[in-house]
């Protein structure tokens, strides 16, 4: 064990976590005022939920045994972490112990599901959310993260020990950080949803603009800052890769900014904040997968374009007509397939994967390696996101009721309001106070004592 | 006495204000309002997609004054809140047929 990556890793997966109530402001900054707790509880709710699942039964279908093919770990294999506890425990190769390894990841299974609820604002109940989120973690994530993310273990000779994942180990497609399992994965899975949920009510007719700007840019901040973590994090060591990734997570961020700004200024007139904001999402999600594989220079290029190609792709939704509320899929899925395919085309050896693209001599060999990984996921994610979406609409019901959504989702599904303001007519309180039936009861129950 | 009612862009608000002040208005109540005449709202760009607008953001001011002071309200009223574009808003005239004042009883132009 090498105590400074134990510690690098760590601090990584606390980063990690802070991006998903980063994700909550992001989200709930972009919503009108009237929803903004139902879109933060949906992050919120994912944390819940995906958090117990990944040490009951996640982390061990993802990285546990192969079960064959690399298609999937033994699901109860390490349930509720046995056999991981013990100091001696190595997640191998890196040199950190498992429970470690268990905590970075599980922080990248929670953004993820998270993610995906940006497609359905303003119009989800809460609690068919959180079963969405349990069941397609369990279906969707889980899996994929076993095939991207799970390495194969080997001996010290070389033999392969215990098998991992196909896209890992058998296609060799590079996806650092999850720009195939998080990003094309919860983006494909956005899209699904948006179609079983519909279009909110006004949409498109009603600009629906964001009700809090700063709130949104307090998100990418704390979504950038978290960020480090994910990708240079990922070295799974405190070492020259996470340096070379930190650096790349920087750069490909700030040109995917410019990019975003520029395609705002030219197409519409003015570089918005909201643009801003979105162009740093883009180019983080567009590095992850390439923050090893790319020069800081190939990083500028990946995230130029990329900033560029989400600016135009978030207009997409209206000619199609699917309401991705808050662009999951224009900058998650068109940004988590533009960086893995890009890899293709900008790897150079000098950077640590040590894998050549096209522009560098390479050939086209990766970038098909590339093709192959991304929509091999997001075919799959669409797919099943697609039936358990449908699942959940035709038992429990998925939608909230359109007057619950034109008055307040909040207030439907929370009873609460993001912002309560007092009123002039309230000033003296007309209303008549008095404990809810529950909570009288344990009043009484406490008095008898 | 007369309800001038004037509908005017939000940023003449103030011009308005003060002309109204120099002819010794003591009083008046404004209000955020939102709404359209001939010019329909108008067409905004966001996020690469083009919304129309038919509400518009405008200001609402009443004064109630005398008779004889009406027509050089209206008069300074229309001066302030003309631009000259299209969108400048609208000022009408509405018969008042008593006031009170709240805390002494006064009533007609006693109480303006």
């Amino acid at each position: 064990m090498d105590t400074g990556d134990t510690a690098w890793v760590l601090i990584s997966a606390a980063l990690v976590l802070l991006m998903t109530p980063g994700l909550a402001f992001f989200y709930g900054g972009m919503v009108r005022s009237k929803s903004v707790l139902n879109m933060m509880m949906m992050s919120l709710g994912a944390m819940a939920v995906v958090g117990v699942l990944w040490v009951l039964f996640g982390y061990s279908t993802a990285f546990g045994a192969d079960v064959g093919a690399g298609l999937l770990g033994k699901p109860f294999e390490f349930f509720g972490l046995s056999g991981l506890l013990a100091p001696e425990s190595l997640a191998l190769p890196a040199k950190i112990p498992s429970t470690v390894f268990v905590a970075f990841q599980a922080m990248f299974a929670i953004i993820t599901v998270a993610l995906i609820s940006g497609a359905i604002a303003d119009r989800a109940r809460f609690g068919p959310w959180l079963l969405f989120a349990g069941l397609w973690a369990t279906v969707v994530y889980f899996p994929v993260a076993h095939w991207v993310f799970d390495f194969d273990g080997k001996d010290e000779a070389g033999n392969v020990v215990d098998p991992g994942g196909w896209i890992a180990n058998k296609l060799l497609a590079i996806d650092f950080a999850g720009g195939t399992a998080v990003h094309i994965n919860a983006g494909a899975a956005g899209l699904a949803l948006a179609l079983v949920l519909g279009k909110r009510v006004g949409w498109p007719k009603e600009p629906m603009k964001p009700h809090s700007l700063p709130l949104v840019v307090l998100g990418a901040g704390l979504l950038w800052f978290g960020w480090f973590g994910f990708n240079a994090g990922s070295a799974l060591g405190a070492n020259a890769t996470a340096g070379v990734t930190f650096i790349n997570t920087l750069v490909a961020t700030c040109a995917a900014m410019l990019g975003w700004m520029l395609t705002e200024r030219i197409r519409d007139g003015k570089a918005t904040t909201l643009g801003a904001a979105s162009g740093v999402i883009a180019g983080l999600v567009a590095i992850t997968p390439a923050c090893s594989s790319v020069t800081p220079i190939g990083a500028i290029a990946i995230g130029a374009i990329t900033g560029v190609l989400c600016a135009l792709a978030v207009s997409l939704k209206y000619r199609l007509g699917f309401d991705d509320s808050l662009d999951v899929v224009g900058v998650h899925l068109v940004g988590g397939l533009s960086g893995t395919i890009l890899i293709g085309l900008f790897a150079s050896d000098a950077a640590p994967a040590k894998i050549n693209g096209l522009f560098y001599g390479g050939g086209v060999d990766q970038l098909w390696r590339q093709a192959v990984g991304a929509f091999a996921v997001l075919a799959y994610s669409f797919v099943l996101s697609l039936l358990l979406g449908y699942l959940v609409k035709f038992t429990v019901g998925f939608r909230a009721s359109e007057e619950a959504e034109v008055a307040s989702i909040d207030e439907a599904e929370h009873a609460e309001r993001a912002y309560e303001y007092g009123s002039l007519t309230s000033a003296r309180g007309t209303g008549k106070a008095s404990v809810a039936a529950g909570a009288t009861a344990v009043l009484e129950g406490s008095n008898k004592k | 006495m007369k309800l001038v009612t004037a509908i005017i862009k939000p940023f003449t608000l103030d011009d308005v204000k003060s002309s109204l002040e120099q002819l010794g208005v003591l009083g008046m109540t404004v209000s955020e309002v939102q709404g359209y005449g001939r010019q329909k709202g108008h067409t905004e760009v966001y996020r690469g997609a083009e919304y129309s607008v038919d509400f518009v953001p405008k200001i609402k001011v009443e004064v109630v004054v005398d008779d004889n002071a009406v027509e050089k309200v209206l008069e300074a009223v229309v001066e302030a809140a003309r631009t000259g574009k299209i969108g400048d808003g609208k000022v009408w005239v509405t018969p008042v047929d008593t006031v009170v004042r709240v805390r002494t009883g006064e009533r007609g132009s006693d109480a303006l």
